[in-house]
C-alpha cells in the first residue's frame, strides 16, 4: 500500500530532522539564537563517519564507532564555535549574533570545500545492504529501522538528560530566565557551551544516519536538510524540545507525501509553505506557548 | 523653511551632479577602466537594493531575510516585459518595481502582523518560495536556466561610451530612489515609520497605525528593490533564479549592517565597499568565500555597529558649511580625528538593542 | 455635565486567569478621578483596556464623540482610540529614548497632519506650511513646560523627572479629551510630587481635560483627585470621595499602607 510506504519513508527521513531540529531548539531555547551553522555540523558529522567506515568497512561494531566519534568530534566542534563567535556577541544586538552564525556558516561549508581530504566533489557513502522487510504490505529497509532506531534512542537519551538529571534541570532553568539562574548559582557559560555540544552531536549523528540513507555527500549538503529540520523546530514551537521531534517527524512526512503524491520539484517549497502556514496560523508553534509583552 | 528646502536642493542636486561628471570623466579618460567602471555600475545596483533593506529593517525596525526574493520578481518582470511585450527599458524596470510592489503587498499582509525572528524566518520562507516558484514556473521565466538576451542599456559601439551610459541610468536611478527615502523618513509619515521602530507601543498610543506604516515601508521596500532587479537584468544580459537565493540575501543585509542600520549615507558607503570587497577577494581563489565569512565574523565581533551607526552627512550641509568658511585645515582634520575614533571605537548606535521580540 | 468616558462590566482573561472582572466607570467632562489598589490589582490592565492594547473578552467602552454622541470603541486599536481623544503615560516611561525631545513631540501631532507621504517625497507647499505649523505648535507647547532649552536634546539623555514630564507633554500634544496617567510620581520625592500636582491641576485647567490616574502615592491621589476608585483582585472594592475611601475598611484591609512603597 503505497501511502503505508510513504508513513515509513516519511517516519525515517522525519527522524533524522528530529535529531537536528532538537539541535536547533535547545540554542534557540537558551540564548535566542538561530544558529544558522547548524545544518553544517550534520555535513561534519557525516564526513567524519565517513572517514571512520571508510577506513574500518561496514559494520554493526564500525558503525556505532562512526556515530559515536562523530558526536564527540562535533560536539566539540559546536562547543568551540559558541566559545569564539557567540559567547562575545550574548549580549549584542540580537542581528550581529546571526549574521556571525551565518559567517561560520559560510565558512564551514566553504572551508570543507577547499580542505584537501574533504574537497568540492561529493563522495559515496558506504551502504548497507538492501535488505528489506516487509510490513502490512509496505516494504522497510534495514537502513530505515536502523536510522528510525538510533534517533529514537538517541531522543530517549536526551529526554532523561534534560528531565532526569541535575544539568538538564539547569538547562530548562537557564532557558527560561538566565538571570535567575544565575542568581541560583547555575554556571550559565557551562550550560550553554553543554546545550551547543548536545545540539552539535544530535546533529552529527544525524548527519551519518542520513548520510547512510542518501549515500551521496558533499560540503553543501547540510544546507537543505538544516533548513528543514528548522522549519520542523519552528513548527514544533521553537524552544520546545518535544516540539522539535514532533515537528521533525511532520516534516518528513509531509516531504515523502509531497515527493510521492505531487512532485519532488515543488517538495521544498512545500516546507517553506508550512512553515509560512504555521506562522501565520500559531507562530509560538504546536507545543509552544505564546508570550505576551508585559505593558 | 521653504527657502531652506530649496537651498538644500540646490546643492544636494549640484553635488550629485559634480560626483557624476567627475565618475565620467575619470572613465572616459581611462583612469577607471572598464572592469572598474562596471564595478561602480553594480555597485550602484547593490545601492539601490540596499537602501531597500535598509528602509524595512534600518528605519522601520523590520528584519527581512527575503530581499532577494523582491529583487529577482521585479527582474523577471523587468525582462519578460521587454522580451514579451515590448516595453522599452525604462518602463519596463518601473513596472517591474510596481509588479513586485503588489507581491509585497500580498507578502506583507499575513506576515507583518508577525514579530522578530518569526518575521524574519517568514521572509526567508517567502524569498525561497520565489527562488523554487521562478524554478518550477519554467514556461515563463525559463526555468532553472532563466532569461537570456534581456535588453540592455542602449549601446553606443564604444566600449567605454558604454560604460558611461550604464553608469548614467544607474546614477539616475539611484539618486532618485536615495532622495526619494531621504525626503520621506524627514516628513511627518518618515517619523511615523521610525517611531514603529522605536517602540511599537508607544507610537501606536501616539496615533501612530503601525500596521498601516509597516505595509507601507515593506510595500516601498519591495517596489525599490524590484526596481533594482530590473536594472540588475539589463545590466547582466541574463537572470536565472540562482542569482537570487537567499546567500544574495545575506550579502544585502551584510551591506546594510556594515554601513550602519539606519544609516542611509552609511549604506552608500558600503555599497561600494562591499562590490570591491568582492572583487578584491577573488585573488584568494578557493578560498574567498571562506574570508569572506571570516570577515563577516570579525566584523560583527569588533564592530556591530557598522560604519555610520545610524548618523547621516547631508552634502548640503557640507556645502553650506564650505560657503560659511568654516572649514579650516585644523578643522577638518580634527573633523576627520573624531570620525575616526568614532569608527574605530564603534561607539555608534545600533538599533536592534533590546533582547527578545518573539511571537506576536 | 456631559459624560466622557464610559466603561459598562468590562473584564479581560489571561489564560485561566481573569485579571478584570466587571469594571465599570463613568467620567464626566473635567473630572479628575483616581484609580488605586495593591500591586497586580489590574489598573494597568483596566488602562490597557481604555486604550485599546488589549481587548475586552466582554463589555463595552465608549467616549464622547464631537458632535455629542457617545462611540463604542470596545474593539478599537489603540492608534484610532488615540486619535478618538484618549492619550496616555505609561508606568515604565515609554519614550523614544534615542530620538530627541522635539521628535517625540512632533510625532504626537501625526493624526493631525493632512499632508501624505507623497507631498513630503516631493516636498509640496502642503508639506512645507502643515511642518511649519507642527514645528511651531512643538515648540510652543514644549516652551509651555520649560523644555525648550533640551528641545534638540536626546530623550534618554533627560534627567528622570523631565522625562516623565515629557511624557505627559506628548500626551498633550495628541489634542486629547481624556488623559490617563500611569503612576506619574513613581520615583519622585515629596517636593517633585508636590510640582507634579500642580503640573496636573495646570493642565486639567488649561487644555480642558479629565483625567484618570493610577497612584501609589497617597499624598498625590489624596491631595488632587476628586473621586478614588479601589481595584482588588481585578475587581472593583469601593468607590467614592478621598475621605470616604481612606475611612473604608474593605479599603484599609485590602491595601492602605499609606504614603509611598
Amino acid at each position: 500500500m503505497v501511502f503505508l510506504q510513504q508513513i515509513f519513508n516519511g517516519l525515517a527521513l522525519g527522524s533524522v530532522y528530529a535529531l537536528i531540529a532538537l539541535g536547533y531548539t535547545m540554542v534557540y531555547g537558551i540564548v535566542r539564537l538561530i544558529n544558522f551553522a547548524h545544518g553544517d555540523i550534520l555535513m561534519l558529522g557525516a564526513y567524519t563517519g565517513f572517514f571512520i567506515l571508510k577506513s574500518f568497512g561496514l559494520s554493526p561494531l564500525s558503525l556505532v564507532i562512526a556515530i559515536a566519534v562523530s558526536m564527540m568530534i562535533c560536539s566539540f566542534i559546536g562547543m568551540g564555535i559558541e566559545k569564539t563567535c557567540y559567547k562575545p556577541l550574548r549580549n549584542s544586538p540580537r542581528i550581529n549574533a546571526l549574521i556571525t552564525a551565518i559567517g561560520v556558516s559560510i565558512v564551514i561549508e566553504n572551508g570543507a570545500k577547499v580542505i584537501p581530504f574533504i574537497g568540492p566533489n561529493p563522495r559515496v557513502y558506504p551502504v548497507l545492504k538492501p535488505v528489506n522487510y516487509t510490513i502490512s504490505g509496505a516494504s522497510v529497509s534495514q537502513t530505515q529501522i536502523i536510522v528510525f532506531g538510533v534517533s529514537i534512542f538517541l531522543m530517549i537519551v536526551l529526554n532523561y538528560i534534560v528531565n532526569f538529571t541535575k544539568t538538564g534541570k539547569a538547562m530548562r532553568a537557564v532557558s527560561l530566565d538566565k538571570d535567575a539562574a544565575l542568581l541560583m548559582g547555575i554556571d550559565i557559560n557551562k550550560i550553554i557551551s553543554f546545550t551547543f555540544a548536545i545540539g552539535a552531536a544530535l546533529g552529527a549523528a544525524a548527519g551519518v544516519l542520513y548520510s547512510l540513507s542518501y549515500p551521496s555527500i558533499n560540503p553543501y549538503m547540510g544546507i537543505m536538510p538544516g533548513l528543514k529540520a528548522f522549519v520542523a523546530a519552528v513548527l514544533g514551537g521553537i524552544g520546545s524540545i518535544p516540539g522539535a521531534m514532533l515537528g521533525g517527524f511532520i516534516m518528513g512526512i509531509a516531504e515523502t507525501i509531497t515527493r510521492g503524491y505531487i512532485s519532488s520539484l515543488w517538495a521544498d517549497a512545500v516546507a517553506f509553505a508550512i512553515l509560512i502556514g504555521m506562522l501565520l496560523v500559531k507562530p509560538a508553534g504546536i507545543m509552544g506557548k505564546n508570550v505576551r509583552e508585559k505593558v | 523653511m521653504r527657502k531652506n528646502i530649496l537651498t538644500n536642493f540646490v546643492y544636494n542636486l549640484s553635488i550629485a551632479v559634480l560626483i557624476f561628471v567627475i565618475l565620467a570623466l575619470l572613465i572616459f579618460s581611462g583612469i577607471i577602466d572598464e572592469y572598474n567602471g562596471n564595478l561602480l555600475v553594480l555597485s550602484g545596483i547593490y545601492l539601490i537594493v540596499a537602501l531597500s533593506l535598509n528602509l524595512i529593517t534600518g528605519f522601520t525596525g523590520q528584519l527581512s531575510l527575503g530581499q532577494a526574493g523582491f529583487m529577482s520578481i521585479g527582474a523577471y518582470s523587468s525582462a519578460i516585459l521587454m522580451l514579451n511585450f515590448k516595453f522599452p527599458l525604462i518602463l519596463a524596470v518601473i513596472f517591474g518595481g510596481l509588479i513586485t510592489g503588489f507581491v509585497g503587498l500580498i507578502i506583507g499582509f499575513p506576515t507583518l502582523r508577525l514579530k522578530g525572528d518569526y518575521l524574519a524566518i517568514t521572509t526567508l520562507g517567502f524569498g525561497e518560495i520565489i527562488r523554487v516558484a521562478m524554478i518550477n514556473l519554467s514556461k515563463l521565466t525559463g526555468g532553472a536556466a532563466g532569461l537570456k538576451n534581456i535588453p540592455k542599456f542602449p549601446s553606443s559601439g564604444d566600449y567605454i561610451l558604454d560604460v558611461i551610459i550604464n553608469l548614467t541610468y544607474i546614477y539616475v536611478f539611484a539618486i532618485i530612489i536615495l532622495a526619494i527615502v531621504s525626503n520621506l523618513l524627514k516628513s511627518s509619515p518618515g517619523r511615523a515609520i521610525i517611531s514603529v521602530r522605536e517602540d511599537e507601543i508607544a507610537s501606536s498610543s501616539m496615533g501612530v497605525d503601525i500596521f498601516y506604516y509597516k505595509m507601507f515601508s515593506f510595500v516601498l521596500s519591495a517596489i525599490i528593490a524590484g526596481i533594482g532587479g530590473g536594472l540588475y537584468a539589463s545590466y547582466m544580459g541574463y537572470i536565472n533564479p540562482d542569482l537570487f537565493g537567499f546567500l544574495n540575501s545575506v550579502n544585502y543585509l551584510v551591506i546594510v549592517v556594515l554601513g550602519g542600520l539606519g544609516s542611509l549615507t552609511g549604506t552608500v558607503f558600503s555599497s561600494v565597499i562591499f562590490v570591491y570587497l568582492q572583487e578584491w577577494l577573488r585573488i584568494f581563489g578557493d578560498f574567498r568565500l571562506v574570508i569572506f565569512g571570516l570577515i563577516l565574523i570579525i566584523s560583527m565581533l569588533f564592530w556591530p555597529s557598522g560604519l555610520m551607526g545610524t548618523s547621516e552627512y547631508s552634502p548640503s550641509g557640507f556645502v553650506k558649511k564650505l560657503i560659511k568658511g568654516q572649514f579650516t585645515i585644523e578643522s577638518i582634520l580634527s573633523k576627520a580625528k573624531q570620525l575616526l575614533k568614532k569608527i574605530i571605537s564603534n561607539k555608534s548606535r545600533n538599533i536592534f538593542k533590546h533582547n527578545g521580540g518573539e511571537g506576536r | 455635565m456631559s459624560v466622557v468616558l464610559e466603561a459598562n462590566n468590562i473584564s479581560i482573561m489571561f489564560g485561566g486567569l481573569k485579571a478584570v472582572s466587571n469594571f465599570s466607570i463613568k467620567l464626566e467632562a473635567g473630572e479628575l478621578v483616581g484609580l488605586i489598589g495593591p500591586n497586580g490589582a489590574g489598573k494597568t490592565t483596566v488602562f490597557n483596556m481604555l486604550t485599546g492594547i488589549y481587548n475586552p473578552s466582554c463589555g463595552k467602552i465608549f467616549i464622547s464623540s464631537s458632535n455629542g454622541g457617545m462611540i463604542d470603541i470596545t474593539s478599537y486599536k489603540p492608534h484610532k482610540i488615540t486619535q478618538s481623544g484618549i492619550a496616555r503615560t505609561f508606568q515604565n516611561i515609554r519614550l523614544f529614548k534615542d530620538l530627541t525631545v522635539l521628535d517625540n513631540v512632533r510625532i504626537a501631532f501625526h493624526s493631525s497632519v493632512r499632508y501624505s507621504a507623497f507631498d513630503g517625497i516631493i516636498r509640496s507647499s502642503k508639506y512645507v506650511e502643515e511642518e511649519e505649523k507642527i514645528l511651531v505648535q512643538s515648540r510652543n507647547i514644549l516652551s509651555i513646560f520649560n523644555l525648550s532649552n533640551k528641545q534638540n536634546e536626546l530623550a534618554k539623555n533627560l534627567p528622570y523627572g523631565e522625562q516623565r514630564k515629557l511624557e505627559i507633554v506628548r500626551a498633550l500634544a495628541t489634542n486629547p479629551k481624556l488623559l490617563l496617567l500611569d503612576e506619574p510620581a513613581a520615583g519622585m520625592n515629596p517636593q517633585e510630587t508636590h510640582e507634579l500636582m500642580n503640573l496636573i491641576a495646570y493642565i486639567r485647567k488649561e487644555f480642558n481635560l479629565t483625567i484618570l490616574l493610577i497612584e501609589h502615592d497617597m499624598s498625590l491621589v489624596m491631595g488632587i483627585c476628586e473621586r478614588i476608585i479601589v481595584l482588588d483582585y481585578g475587581q472593583i472594592i469601593a468607590e467614592g470621595t478621598p475621605s470616604q475611601i481612606s475611612s473604608n475598611p474593605k479599603v484599609i484591609k485590602a491595601y492602605l499602607g499609606g504614603g509611598d512603597e
